[in-house]
């Protein structure tokens, strides 16, 4: 494609993505955990389509806010919103156990770090995906065996084991696994707390090359917590910098590993690149 | 006057074995099971001069039920006069004055270990189940705090997936006993060890059944005309045992549960599970005039 060089640029608008409604908004979260300040104020907005990324140090609260996002957690203080087809705007901290539950397992896809915490280990791979879809209400065998083996193959998971338990596989199966149950119902938000820590280069390569596939093909809302800037930096549209549970800087990826603006920020790159 | 002129006359114990309050305890108990059908419901279980494991939950729910007009019929895998049956049967008389019957059309309190009379039951009947692990969620979540909560979310999909995975790797479902069935839509249970060819006799059927389990100390109940639906497949149907072509080597019916009695020199013969059903068609047969119930199967058919 050619570009007409001599052509004014219009005004700036806003990126793209933002010009459209916000699929997430988290407002004034606040947690206490007894003394410990887990949350202060914290503002999330998450745009359709985009990847944003959630750094800071171990303790900065990430992980605490991505337990929220995923209804694991209640904050002392703060509004969390989700813009769904079918359900009107109201505060998701407010609703009732089940419909939490239900609310979840249709519209957020969460993968963790520790595969134990997301995966059932004594039953098969293609179960664990199936799991998601017999909570959803599904019951029939042929479409729980074709649409666990879609969601597999969509991860890339080797259709030929989908049948073993996840204690028998690595590491980079593992995750997955997870990524295939998180997405087998299409949720509008993936969640990916730390998802390729503890595995080796070449398949956290592996997987974030998978992850960046989905989010092409499928245009999958994600929120990806890392402490790991290069990770953040490849797969991150805008980036959120977390300390002592506060937000202390966000902006676009190129923008905050440019120029940082915050000295905690500039520390994070430079003790990086 | 003196006062023993206004009580009672001693007695060793209680009319039904169990104190007033014991029985006024699960009396409360089986009317909440009653009003939340396949609810689990905690309980006192109380002492009975029985070892736990042996059907002390179902006792202690007829010795509650029990009074001098009742008959009871008391079975042990389908059989009347098994040691086990015929001990309870024996000691709920005794201490209630109670009738002793064989005859499932005559008894107004069946309890029963693994086995539903193949007679269809009647309104006036209450059917006592022995339960040995009240709990479908068991072998799924060993944590019974947690399995708790899932049944009060409705959270199944683990006892879907368990199936799932019966059919994935056997190629059909494995669940032998203890099927796991939805109670009126809502709660699963475990309908005791009763096999799969049992559990379609509680839908919607006309008698009450309680579901008692002494050693873990809850009950649950179904109540006459609920919906027991068992977990199935949409594309992969309930299948009860094939055992509609069987015949009964010594009464000589066909189309009920049978028991396999493995031979010496191999193979195997069959009688019928329902030893009183036997009973009756080889009297029947010798020209008396006995008289038996229409059945839940005719002809190996489930009619409801």
């Amino acid at each position: 494609m050619s570009m007409d060089m001599t052509m004014v640029p219009a005004a700036l608008l806003p990126p793209q993505l933002m010009q459209t409604p916000a699929l997430l908004t988290m407002t004034g979260l606040t947690r206490h955990y007894g003394e410990v300040r887990a949350l202060l104020d914290v503002d999330v907005t998450v745009y359709p389509g985009e990847v944003l990324g959630i750094v800071g140090e171990s303790g900065s609260g990430k992980s605490t806010l991505l337990r929220m996002m995923n209804l694991e957690d209640t904050p002392d203080r703060g509004e969390y919103r989700l813009r769904l087809p079918g359900r009107e705007d109201g505060n998701l901290f407010a609703l009732g156990r089940y419909e939490r539950r239900m609310l979840c397992a249709h519209h957020i896809g969460i993968v963790y770090q520790n595969p134990h915490l997301g995966l059932l280990m004594r039953h098969s791979s293609s179960g664990n995906v199936a799991e998601r879809l017999l909570i959803a209400g599904e019951r029939s065998f042929e479409v729980l065996r074709s649409k666990a083996r879609d969601a597999l193959d969509a991860s890339e998971f080797p259709l030929s084991r989908m049948d073993a338990r996840p204690a028998e596989l690595s590491g980079g199966m593992q995750q997955r696994v997870q990524l295939a149950k998180a997405i087998a119902l299409e949720p509008a938000l993936l969640l990916l707390d730390e998802p390729t820590t503890g595995l080796d280069v070449s398949v956290q390569a592996l997987v974030l090359d998978t992850l960046k596939r989905l989010q092409r093909d499928r245009n999958i809302t994600m929120v990806l917590v890392s402490h790991d800037l290069g990770v953040i930096r490849t797969m991150a549209d805008r980036v959120l910098v977390m300390r002592h549970g506060a937000v202390v800087e966000q902006g676009l990826a190129d923008q905050v590993f440019q120029d940082p603006q915050h000295p905690y920020t500039q520390q994070l790159v430079h003790a990086k690149v | 006057m003196s006062l023993a002129t206004l009580t009672r006359p001693w007695a060793a114990t209680s009319y039904g074995f169990l104190d007033a309050s014991a029985k006024r305890e699960l009396r409360r108990k089986m009317l909440k099971a009653i009003a939340v059908p396949g609810c689990q419901m905690p309980y006192a279980s109380r002492e009975v001069p029985m070892a736990r494991g042996w059907g002390t939950g179902g006792l202690q729910v007829t010795l509650t039920l029990v009074n001098p007009r009742s008959t009871i019929k008391v079975i042990d895998q389908g059989a009347d006069d098994g040691v086990n049956a015929a001990s309870i049967r024996r000691f709920i008389s005794r201490v209630s004055g109670a009738t002793e019957t064989w005859d499932t059309l005559a008894a107004s309190i069946v309890q029963s270990r693994h086995r539903i009379p193949e007679e269809t039951l009647r309104e006036d009947q209450v059917l006592v189940l022995q339960v040995p692990n009240p709990e479908p969620l068991r072998g799924v979540e060993p944590n019974m705090s947690i399995a708790r909560q899932m049944h009060a979310d409705a959270d199944y999909g683990r006892l879907w997936l368990t199936l799932y995975e019966q059919i994935v790797r056997k190629g059909r479902i494995m669940q032998g006993a203890a099927y796991p069935s939805l109670v009126n839509g809502r709660h699963v249970m475990t309908p005791s060890p009763i096999p799969r060819w049992d559990v379609p006799k509680l839908n919607m059927a006309k008698h009450l059944t309680f579901l008692s389990a002494g050693r873990e100390k809850r009950l649950h109940a179904v109540p006459p005309y609920t919906r027991v639906e068992p977990l199935v497949f949409s594309d992969r149907p309930y299948r009860v045992e094939d055992h509609a072509e069987l015949v009964c080597r010594r009464s000589g019916i066909a189309g009920y549960f049978m028991n396999e009695i493995p031979q010496d020199q191999g193979g195997s013969v069959f009688e019928v599970s329902d030893s009183n059903l036997g009973i009756k068609a080889i009297r029947q047969a010798g020209g008396e005039s006995v008289e038996i119930g229409a059945t839940w199967y005719e002809d190996g058919e489930y009619s409801a």
